[in-house]
């Protein structure tokens, strides 16, 4: 091992992934990211495919919705449907505690 | 090594179709997905069930664990009988499991069964065919690994020592896992669940182009204390009911450090102090919020009772004041 230590980039809010980091990331074709853009799922800035760029938490939406399909057999428009009911859930349970 | 009963982790009879395990699967996997269950083992229970679905949805597989007999109990010490699984070949190429980096994640009972590359993980093949597709040389490809750390390590930044495990393909198709250890800075102010890219650090590229990278998603270790929601901190506070009475100032400990809170007079069970700016670091640093808890003294002693007896008596409260009985 070496005794470097690596410094990495914080994939947030503000960070920013082009569609082929993206792809590389998921394993997937970027005719899929285009399905999940078209699907609401992703909003990435820029007009064409090519110049689409992602912010950082695009990559856990991409990667979950992958899971979903592979594991659960889920369509694109079932896992967007998920997504909400995800995101709505920890909300939810957030102010469960506040 | 343990016996798995893959039958009992799917609660289905040995003469289930394949229609059933199918079924059964599907039924456990929105169960237990991680992404979707809030269960605390569900990662561990989804594992279990991708094991077992993997070997009862494969024809082969299926027979050849059916060959093993019937008399085996879940959790039986075993060894697989000398030359069991002779004339079964493998035609393999299941999907991996949850993360798919993750084929090491299957149970030594699976891997001394059905080998190490029988889940279909197959990098060389992956490779050949970005190559094909493509014609010039490719990036690696990128890896996923998960990275428990204290929530403490948010609060300072720390550099923390991971070990991955990587499968290896050698120059005869062999398939090998391969340890090796990076030290990794965490940047102050994560969240859980943040990802971090490490470039360069994922899978070499066979084709002589550049690196894969790495993606490193955080997970913060269940505290004693305190939950986190996003860059906020919760924190229940256990308080005597004469603190949340009379409003004293009592020490309590943050992750910055031990702080003094002053408790507001006549405070409830259940109310929420909100420090602000004393949750995780960040651009809009998180808060922490305080929720009270009143602890009732136990009344197990003679003085205790006295105490709550001279309550009853000189105190004039009804909690059911409001309900007619």
């Amino acid at each position: 091992m070496t005794n470097d230590i690596l410094i990495g980039l914080v994939l947030d809010e503000q960070s920013l992934l082009t569609v082929s980091e993206l792809c590389g990331a998921c394993q997937v074709q970027t005719e899929w990211i285009v399905e999940l853009v078209e699907e609401g799922i992703l909003q990435p800035s820029g007009q064409e495919t090519d110049h689409w760029l992602f912010s950082g938490t695009s990559l856990q939406r991409a990667r979950t919705v992958r899971r979903l399909q592979r594991d659960l057999g889920i369509n694109i428009a079932g896992a967007a449907l998920a997504l909400d009911l995800m995101d709505e859930n920890d909300s939810l349970r957030a102010k469960l505690l506040r | 090594m343990e016996y798995k009963d893959y039958y009992k982790i799917m609660a289905l009879d040995k003469d289930a179709t394949q229609v059933d395990v199918k079924k059964a699967y599907r039924k456990l996997a929105r169960k237990y997905h991680p992404d979707v269950s809030k269960d605390v083992d569900a990662e561990q229970k989804f594992k279990e069930v991708n094991e077992a679905y993997q070997v009862l949805k494969d024809k082969e597989k299926r027979a050849s664990y059916d060959q093993l007999g019937a008399n085996w109990q879940a959790g039986q010490d075993f060894n697989p009988p000398p030359g069991w699984d002779a004339g079964y070949e493998f035609s393999g190429a299941g999907k991996g499991g949850f993360s798919g980096t993750d084929s090491a994640s299957f149970s030594d009972f699976f891997e001394s069964l059905f080998g190490q590359n029988s889940t279909g993980f197959n990098p060389q093949q992956t490779n050949q065919r970005r190559r094909d597709r493509s014609g010039y040389s490719v990036k690696g490809e990128d890896h996923h690994a998960k990275v428990l750390i204290d929530l403490e390590d948010a609060f300072k930044g720390a550099v923390r020592e991971i070990s991955l495990q990587s499968p290896k393909v050698d120059t005869r198709g062999h398939v090998s896992l391969e340890k090796r250890t990076l030290k990794v800075k965490i940047p102050k102010g994560v969240k859980q669940g943040q990802q971090i890219r490490l470039s360069g650090q994922g899978e070499p590229s066979t084709t002589g182009g550049i690196n894969g990278d790495l993606y490193l998603e955080l997970e913060f270790k269940t505290h004693d204390y305190f939950t986190a929601e996003g860059h906020d901190l919760y924190f229940t506070l256990p308080v005597a009911p004469w603190e949340a009475a009379l409003g004293p100032k009592i020490k309590i400990p943050t992750p910055g450090g031990t702080i003094e809170l002053k408790i507001p007079p006549d405070s409830a069970s259940g109310n929420k102090l909100r420090l602000k700016g004393r949750g995780i670091p960040a651009k809009a640093p998180g808060d922490l919020y305080v929720v009270l808890q009143i602890s009732l003294p136990p009344a197990d002693n003679q003085k205790a009772k006295e105490f709550y007896q001279k309550m009853a008596q000189q105190l004039a409260f009804d909690p059911r004041a409001n309900m007619e009985v």
